[in-house]
């Protein structure tokens, strides 16, 4: 750019570092070498690079590498949910245990059924709420918090939970129509209260809901529950839609701290 | 190498009201906070752990304007800030290198930048040789400092911490002290604390909430300044701590 290139001289003294080049000489050389490749490589002459990675090259060995720790998380799963979810796996085996024995419910009741839509309940309450997950406040006030947070949670929940209720249904010789359709409705129902009320009340809510118009009727009079009717399906399938509408109305509720607990 | 900003000030709320629970706990505050270390003191119970939650997006204000960076996208605002809460809650069972990594998941960092992201922050707290321990294995201050890590972990622009110093011996708090002056450099620090002397030496200006209302900013010179020998107290700055809450006159008070 410049017709007056920096003497050999000056760019020796900048070069050295040299604390007494005068102000606007020191700038003068600066801003030259910034646009003069030239001067640059008069500079910087071809061995020091060489001189670098021979200065660098023992310290290398002493400085310590960044280990590549496999990372022990997992983006789907809550860090909070797994005693829980591995409570949920218990349940699934106590229910098939009670059912092989008939010791609970007679013959004519099925606990894996009774069960079903509690599970979730729980897995959710674990993965989503103040009291149960200590880094609550925190988590909420990240740029993923939210609903794809929440669902991912939720997913992996069901994951842990239906897998399992399949099995003991496969054992227990219970149909799968049964209890899908309650488990789904209960799970997304814990979501859709929780956002109006918080997750925790929600699961409190829904699982006193469970014990008096499901689990309670059966273990008293010993007949099958009548909401797990498959005759019921459309309810359930009216609940479960139900209960997505609101959790997608009311979204926003998981980006903020459920105050009302 | 940043672009340059499109606001004036990082932190703009204009008679904001937050509840916390039934009770309005920040009560009409208009505050305007840029960069540099603000410290947020208090009585227990004015409001500063309300007002800290409301500015990191967690707690929606009941009324009145709050904006970010000057407004913008709820996903995109949360990115820029780092925040540590006052009950700072963590998974035990983690280890300090986990944690930092989970919450900068959490933050959106894209992941090729994470493990340096990690490393750097684990240093800056000093805990580079635990961070592969568990956090069950720590020390009350070194759980501090674990939260420091993961708010500071996405080099955020807006830096809210809640009572940082709770548990810090004495020469963690200097070392914190030269850590908040580095970061304020460039960021907006809000540092909310019940140690006047926290702030005397630390901070470049100091903002006092008395029952959910702004009663005080300027720089702590001017605190200071606002006392006499009569107010309570053991450093100028205390007695002007005493002097602008009026505190002998509260009824109630102790």
């Amino acid at each position: 750019m410049t017709a007056h290139h920096p003497t050999d001289q000056s760019l020796r003294r900048y070069e050295r570092g040299d604390d007494d080049i005068p102000a606007d000489e020191l700038w003068a050389v600066e801003s030259h070498l910034e646009n003069c490749a030239p001067c640059r490589a008069r500079l910087v002459p071809d061995p020091v690079a060489t001189a670098v990675w021979a200065e660098l090259q023992p310290a290398l060995d002493r400085t310590p590498q960044m280990p590549r720790a496999r990372r022990r998380w997992n983006g789907w799963f809550s860090p909070a949910a797994a005693p829980w979810l591995a409570m949920v796996v218990l349940v699934t085996a106590a229910a098939v245990a009670l059912d092989r024995l008939g010791l609970m419910a007679g013959e004519r009741v099925s606990v894996v059924l009774l069960v079903a839509p509690l599970l979730p309940v729980l897995g959710v309450a674990a993965s989503w709420s103040r009291a149960l997950d200590p880094a609550h406040e925190l988590v909420s006030a990240t740029p993923r918090a939210g609903l794809p947070l929440v669902f991912r949670r939720t997913a992996a929940v069901l994951a842990v939970v239906v897998p399992g209720l399949s099995l003991a249904g496969l054992v227990t010789g219970v149909g799968f129509t049964l209890w899908l359709l309650p488990c789904l409705a209960f799970t997304v129902g814990t979501l859709a209260l929780g956002t109006l009320v918080g997750i925790t009340r929600a699961a409190l809510a829904l699982t006193a809901a469970w014990a008096t118009a499901i689990a309670g009727p059966p273990l008293l009079f010993q007949r099958t529950p009548l909401l797990l009717d498959t005759a019921l399906t459309p309810l359930w399938l009216a609940l479960l839609a139900a209960g997505l509408v609101v959790v997608v109305l009311r979204r926003m509720a998981f980006t903020r701290l459920e105050t009302n607990l | 190498m940043t672009a340059p900003t499109t606001y004036a000030w990082e932190i703009e709320a204009r008679e904001l009201r937050v509840k916390a629970g039934r009770r309005t706990a920040v009560d009409g505050v208009t505050l305007t906070l840029g960069r540099g270390v603000h410290g947020l003191l208090g009585p227990n119970g004015a409001g500063k752990t309300t007002l800290i939650r409301a500015l990191a997006t967690v707690v929606k204000p009941a009324s009145g304007t709050l904006s970010l960076f000057g407004g913008g996208d709820l996903r995109d605002v949360r990115a820029r800030i780092g925040y540590l809460p006052q009950d700072f809650g963590y998974y035990r069972r983690f280890t300090v290198r986990d944690f930092v990594s989970y919450v900068a998941w959490l933050k959106e960092m894209p992941s090729r930048d994470v493990p340096a992201a990690v490393q750097r922050a684990i240093d800056r707290v000093g805990l580079a040789e635990r961070a592969d321990d568990k956090l069950k294995s720590l020390s009350g201050g070194m759980i501090r400092r674990v939260g420091i890590a993961q708010a500071i972990v996405n080099d955020p622009e807006v830096l809210l911490l809640d009572e940082p110093t709770v548990g810090l011996d004495p020469m963690q708090r200097l070392r914190f002290r030269e850590l908040m002056a580095e970061l304020g450099a460039d960021a907006c620090v809000v540092v909310s604390t019940h140690l006047v002397e926290d702030v005397a030496a630390g901070c470049s200006d100091v903002v006092i909430l008395d029952r959910g209302k702004v009663v005080f900013q300027g720089t702590p010179a001017r605190l200071a300044a606002a006392g006499s020998g009569d107010h309570p107290g053991d450093s100028p700055i205390e007695r002007g701590y005493s002097a602008t809450l009026a505190l002998p006159d509260r009824p109630g008070s102790w």
